[in-house]
């Protein structure tokens, strides 16, 4: 506090999403002032729990907890502030319209396809020994190129040794397949088109790619890395808000100070270093640094504007991709639907529609076009099974991740939403013939509303596409890859940048450390 | 092959030539599985040689013309009819045209790359009349709907002549012949794998010191004194040379290495 | 338009609405092209119409610079985060040269603005820009066009100039001061023509700018006013002489706009040009800025400058020495010209630090063509103020009368 009383702060952070939290809560354990400025009610941004019908709670956007780092959680402390899982291990099932799904535990495998069963061992094998080469890539800055500075030096040295570290088969093993498409990936190794739908899945969820787009080898390894090779699916009691406010709870902790509905109108410069924001309600904040957990579109067009930056930069933030293809579906349901071949034990876990990498294929085909699949792929799951919380007592909740709904719907989501819902609907009662009949009432977010509800421009799962141009040293852009863009004082720490997204608190974490390290 | 390397080659007719080098001008996939015994290749090199990648994806039509055809959209006398000419309307075309070799099936709407060579070098055609050389995408090398036939064949020219002729009304009666080849026919009669035009596709996994298999990036054949030097060599295909004088090259330092030793 | 009768691949060159008078007056057939525009290079000889500009008064054919208009409640805004130079005093009236640059700093183009109204300009560069231009309206609520084609301009350079305006009507064109501009309804059939009084010979001179509809009737108009003036059509190759004089770059002699360099290095910052004087750094933020500030911080590498330099002969491509013996290259020359008013031989040229220094000497290397037979000569050449020749009539308002 300066000695008028206008409080002044070492950093703001914009956006309380669950990078802004990580973020403020590290900066704050650094021995920083922050404040969390979140435009919403609520903190979490695209994890948070939600009521969406009267006694139905769901974890609105994300619903899968899978990608934070162990450390990471236990560093701010999460079980202390309460966080508790409902369900860890989820297993995944990859529905068939034959009603012969398959179970992806190595034992569901083994007994059905010995050969892929094999396979997919190796595969994992190969992917955890990838991944945890690569994983320390995900944890620090990139490196900055062509400043012939140490640090950037040194970086890029430790990531080559990394991979000459994986030995000769698996460091060519990674050259050749890091550039592919996943889809002659999955053709080389395995056979049954149920299975590879249903690792294709995780190349492709959240992302404007199909099995055969170039890079999706790439988004794959991502994924795996980011979870550290072992992927675990979980689910926090309460929702992915629960975890949210585990991370604000850790934050406050440590002395940050967090204010909701409290939404950012403009990033303040003076003397082209950023001094502050103004709120919406026209009060002006003064800080040393500002970190947004906006998305860059937002954060460098919308509260920065272009005429704090150079025409080339400019230009490289508005021609991001952030056209979103992930749509929500929420059903309320008043009681369980049977899922004739599904055991219990599967139905509390994460179940795939994706038969085969043609199937996902042919959904994104009409992405292209700007329409939505006309049979889309779809990540569902019953996390009442697991956390009866989330409803009234008996009745039940399905969160279904819905793809390809592009965010550009050439009709207009205004006039399709009702047709695209019901399209939904019948796609997941195909697997469960009473759907219908336990239909309390449905939600479905598309991107859009995304967009609106979440405040992330495009209502892109990752904030801007996750692909080889928008990657790792050029994440979001060139110029703003190392989590600070032009105008000195600014950062960023969302999922726009290196790594990316999914509730993995990587992004806010290593940029509070280099706010650390450089707004010293 | 003598004493664990190259000692020559053996005609279909039986005849054996000896010599210190073989060199493969053959895609990697025909050399490996079709041109040397298994047995004296590691097994982990014949698996990555059998998973190359080396899908058809194109087709050409070599029509005969009985003048030259008019396109409207290009102004009488307009050098552009001496160029190349392309169909490629939008990309969206495009990617459609791709999903459906995707799915199996010849383009519906296909990309075309067309040229009249015999505008500037008459010798290609008789006097007053012209050859038309058309390169199609795409044109798998599998049908899903099962095996090529002539009917399908000619289905497939009907579609790019259809495409051409929406360009140029008096081309279809200007046809004297036309050609059509397949990635089969390519195959056939050109001798690349799956009429793939590259001899391999040119993906990221097969390029550079990927291609044609990592580990062997440099022109040598897993067998001593045996060598590739076709357009499944880096830096691919296209008629380019440059994989022959690169391994030419790398052969040349070879023997001049063994002369020394 | 296409046209079967006149298919553009046989023309690909577009003619100016002056092209037929200039066809009829050109005695030397020497036509050039200049931004997908055929226009003269010479009339008759360079000497003739150079010294038109300086005695009496000469006409030249703007139409190919490549016009922009620039409108909307952000356009100021738009073009001071464009522009190096402050852009908030150009007021309604006015016109400014600048130049605009890309991130790193260097050199994009330069052009002139003409402040037409309030958030209403006309940009005027030398090549096209719309892209760069696109690029940085991102942001800012502002409509930009490129309307090259509908402008045709005439510059009319020299000292006789203003009094033949007069003579035509123009009625107070006298009180126009340099870089302004004003509106005139040419009698008698009342064109409309917006006169600047701006140029590139540093001259006293005016450029007109009229609907392409009206652009022969101002013409003749304006050679039969002319006639008691010495008035005379010139073409690109006298103007170079002029410009040289003048000290003004030209973009791909003197320098090469960052947007089309493919070498790294070659691309040049305004500060290199000699062109500070344009860059403001205290107007707030501009494309460039920080990347500016970080080069003056560093200090410049290398100057544009302006040498003079012994002997008569111009020194066009040359290579500069520190050295007699030619044996330590510290530059060289970007335009050259022997100076028929100032009898000087001048140059333009980039000299690195720390040859650049004002009065500083350097070794030319001159090759003479004697009939064919080739000779070297290494000539002594200083380091001298820019302009080269600045007369006062040039800002006089009002100019003299003739
Ligand atoms: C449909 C969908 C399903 C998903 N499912 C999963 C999943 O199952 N598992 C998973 O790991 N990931 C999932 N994701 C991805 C994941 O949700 C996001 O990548 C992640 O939540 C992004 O977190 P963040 O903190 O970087 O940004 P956000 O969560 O977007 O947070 C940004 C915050 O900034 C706030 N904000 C924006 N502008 C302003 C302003 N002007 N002033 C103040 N505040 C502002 C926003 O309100 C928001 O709270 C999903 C995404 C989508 C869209
Ligand atoms: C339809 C089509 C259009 C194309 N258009 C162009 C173009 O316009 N421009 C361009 O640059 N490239 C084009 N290409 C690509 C280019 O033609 C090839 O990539 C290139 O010719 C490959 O050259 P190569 O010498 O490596 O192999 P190839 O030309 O395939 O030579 C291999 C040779 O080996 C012979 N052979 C095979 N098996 C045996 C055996 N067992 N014993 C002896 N001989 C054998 C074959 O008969 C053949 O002559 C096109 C290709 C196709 C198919």
């Amino acid at each position: 506090m300066t000695a008028a009383g206008t409080p002044r702060y070492d950093c703001i952070v914009v956006g309380g999403g669950h990078n802004g939290l990580v973020c403020a809560a590290y900066l704050a354990r650094g021995g920083r002032s922050v404040l969390v400025l979140e435009a919403a009610g609520q903190v979490g941004g695209a994890a948070v729990t939600r009521e969406f019908a009267p006694g139905f709670q769901v974890s609105a956007c994300a619903h899968l907890l899978h990608l934070m780092p162990g450390a990471l959680m236990r560093e701010l402390g999460l079980s202390a502030q309460g966080l508790k899982l409902a369900a860890q291990h989820l297993p995944t099932t990859a529905l068939s319209g034959d009603g012969a799904h398959l179970s992806l535990a190595p034992a569901g495998l083994a007994q059905r396809l010995p050969a892929d069963a094999v396979a997919y061992g190796e595969w994992q094998a190969l992917g955890q020994r990838l991944a945890a080469a690569l994983h320390p890539v995900l944890t620090d800055a990139p490196p900055r190129l062509g400043t012939g500075s140490w640090r950037a030096r040194a970086s890029l040295l430790r990531l080559g040794w990394r991979i000459r570290r994986l030995g000769r088969c698996d460091m060519r093993e990674l050259l050749r397949i890091g550039g592919m498409n996943v889809q002659d990936l999955l053709d080389e190794r395995f056979e049954s088109p149920l299975l590879k739908g249903a690792l294709a899945v995780d190349a492709v969820l959240g992302t404007n790619l199909g099995p055969r787009s170039p890079g999706t080898v790439l988004t794959l390894l991502y994924r795996m890395a980011a979870a550290g090779g072992a992927e675990a699916l979980a689910q926090p009691a309460g929702g992915l808000g629960a975890l949210s406010t585990a991370l604000a709870g850790a934050a406050t902790a440590a002395g940050a100070q967090i204010r909701t509905q409290a939404p950012v109108a403009r990033i303040l410069v003076s003397a082209d270093r950023a001094s502050g924001v103004v709120l919406a309600s026209g009060e002006e904040i003064a800080a040393d640094v500002v970190v947004s957990s906006a998305d860059p579109k937002t954060t460098f067009l919308g509260l920065l504007g272009s005429e704090h930056l150079d025409a080339g930069f400019t230009r490289r933030v508005a021609q991001l991709r952030t056209g979103g293809l992930a749509a929500k579906l929420h059903l309320a349901l008043e009681r369980l639907p049977q899922f004739p071949d599904l055991d219990r034990q599967a139905l509390r876990g994460r179940l795939l529609i994706a038969p085969s990498p043609q199937y996902i294929e042919r959904a994104f085909n009409h992405a292209k076009y700007g329409e939505f699949s006309a049979a889309p792929m779809l990540e569902i799951t019953v996390p009442t099974l697991a956390d009866p919380t989330l409803a009234p007592p008996g009745k039940h909740v399905l969160s279904a991740i819905v793809q390809y709904a592009p965010y550009s719907l050439r009709s207009g989501w205004q006039a399709q939403r009702q047709s695209f819902t019901d399209l939904a609907i019948d796609t997941i009662g195909a697997f469960a013939p009473d759907l219908r009949d336990c239909l309390h009432s449905a939600q479905l977010l598309t991107p859009p509303d995304i967009e609106r509800e979440f405040r992330i421009a495009g209502g892109h799962w990752h904030h801007a596409e996750l692909a080889l141009d928008q990657f790792f040293l050029v994440r979001p852009v060139p110029g703003a890859a190392q989590y600070q863009g032009p105008v000195a004082g600014l950062y960023l720490c969302g999922a726009g940048c290196h790594p990316g997204g999914g509730v993995m608190g990587v992004a806010g974490r290593n940029a509070a450390r280099q706010v650390l390290r450089e707004a010293a | 092959m003598r004493g664990g390397r190259a000692a020559g080659v053996r005609l279909a007719g039986g005849e054996e030539i000896k010599a210190r080098v073989v060199v493969s001008n053959l895609d990697v996939r025909r050399t490996f599985l079709e041109t040397v015994a298994p047995k004296h290749l590691p097994p982990e090199f014949l698996a990555q040689v059998r998973r190359f990648k080396i899908r058809g994806s194109s087709g050409k039509l070599n029509i005969a013309l009985d003048g030259l055809p008019h396109f409207p959209a290009i102004p009488h006398g307009s050098p552009c009819t001496r160029g190349d000419m392309h169909v490629t309307d939008t990309i969206d075309m495009l990617e459609r045209a791709y999903d459906d070799w995707k799915e199996g099936r010849w383009s519906r709407a296909p990309y075309i790359d067309m040229l009249i060579p015999s505008q500037i070098d008459p010798t290609m055609a008789p006097n007053g009349k012209h050859y038309m050389s058309v390169f199609v995408q795409y044109c798998p090398y599998k049908l899903a709907d099962g095996e090529w036939t002539p009917q399908k064949r000619q289905a497939f020219g009907d579609t790019v002549i259809d495409t051409i002729a929406r360009h140029s009304p008096d081309f279809k009666d200007l046809i004297l012949h036309a050609e059509i080849r397949t990635p089969h026919e390519i195959e056939a009669e050109v001798g690349l794998t799956e009429g793939n035009i590259f001899q391999g596709e040119l993906t990221f996994d097969q390029l550079l010191f990927n291609r044609p298999i990592p580990g062997y990036a440099q022109y040598r054949a897993p067998v001593r004194g045996m060598y590739m030097c076709g357009a499944s060599t880096h830096p691919g295909g296209g008629v380019m040379g440059a994989p022959g004088a690169n391994a030419a090259s790398a052969i040349l330092r070879d023997l001049r290495l063994a002369q020394s030793t | 338009m296409l046209t079967e009768s006149e298919p553009h691949f046989r023309q690909p060159l577009l003619k100016t609405p002056f092209h037929e008078r200039a066809r009829a007056l050109s005695q030397v057939d020497s036509f050039v092209a200049w931004s997908g525009y055929s226009t003269v290079d010479v009339f008759t000889t360079v000497e003739q119409e150079y010294f038109a500009i300086r005695n009496s008064t000469s006409v030249y054919d703007l139409t190919p610079m490549v016009k922009y208009r620039i409108v909307g409640a952000g356009a100021l805004r738009f073009l001071n985060r464009l522009m190096t130079r402050d852009m908030r005093n150009l007021a309604p009236g006015k016109v400014a040269y600048s130049v605009w640059c890309d991130d790193s700093g260097h050199l994009i183009d330069d052009g002139t603005v003409f402040c037409l109204a309030v958030n209403e300009y006309r940009l005027c560069t030398a090549e096209r820009q719309l892209d760069w231009l696109c690029a940085s309206a991102i942001g800012f609520d502002v409509e930009i066009a490129e309307v090259t084609e509908e402008v045709a301009a005439l510059a009319l350079q020299g000292p006789t100039s203003c009094a033949l305006l007069q003579a035509l009507g123009f009625d107070g064109v006298e009180r126009l001061k340099p870089f302004e501009l004003r509106q005139f309804a040419m009698p008698p059939a009342a064109l409309p023509v917006m006169v600047s009084r701006t140029g590139f010979t540093g001259d006293l001179g005016y450029e007109l700018w009229m609907q392409p509809a009206d652009a022969e009737g101002v013409w003749d108009a304006l050679m039969e006013a002319g006639r008691t003036r010495g008035i005379r059509p010139i073409g690109s190759r006298a103007l170079n002489i002029a410009r040289i004089e003048a000290g003004f770059l030209l973009p791909n002699l003197d320098f090469i706009s960052a947007g089309h360099t493919l070498r790294i290095g070659t691309e040049r910052s305004p500060l290199e040009l000699g062109l500070g004087w344009l860059v403001d750094f205290g107007k707030g933020h501009f494309t460039g800025r920080r990347a500016l500030l970080e080069e003056q911080r560093r200090g410049p590498a290398r100057l544009l400058v302006g040498l003079d330099i012994e002997g008569n002969k111009p020194a066009h491509n040359t290579l500069l020495y520190a050295d007699r013996a030619g044996m330590k290259q510290v530059g060289s020359v970007t335009s050259a010209t022997w100076s028929p008013t100032t009898k000087r031989n001048l140059a333009l040229a980039m000299l690195d630090a720390p040859h650049f220094a004002m009065g500083a000497a350097v070794w030319a290397e001159i090759y003479l063509n004697r009939e064919l037979t080739w000779q070297r000569r290494m000539a002594r050449a200083r380091v001298v103020e820019r302009p080269f020749y600045a007369p006062a009539r040039r800002r006089a308002t009002p100019p003299a009368d003739f």
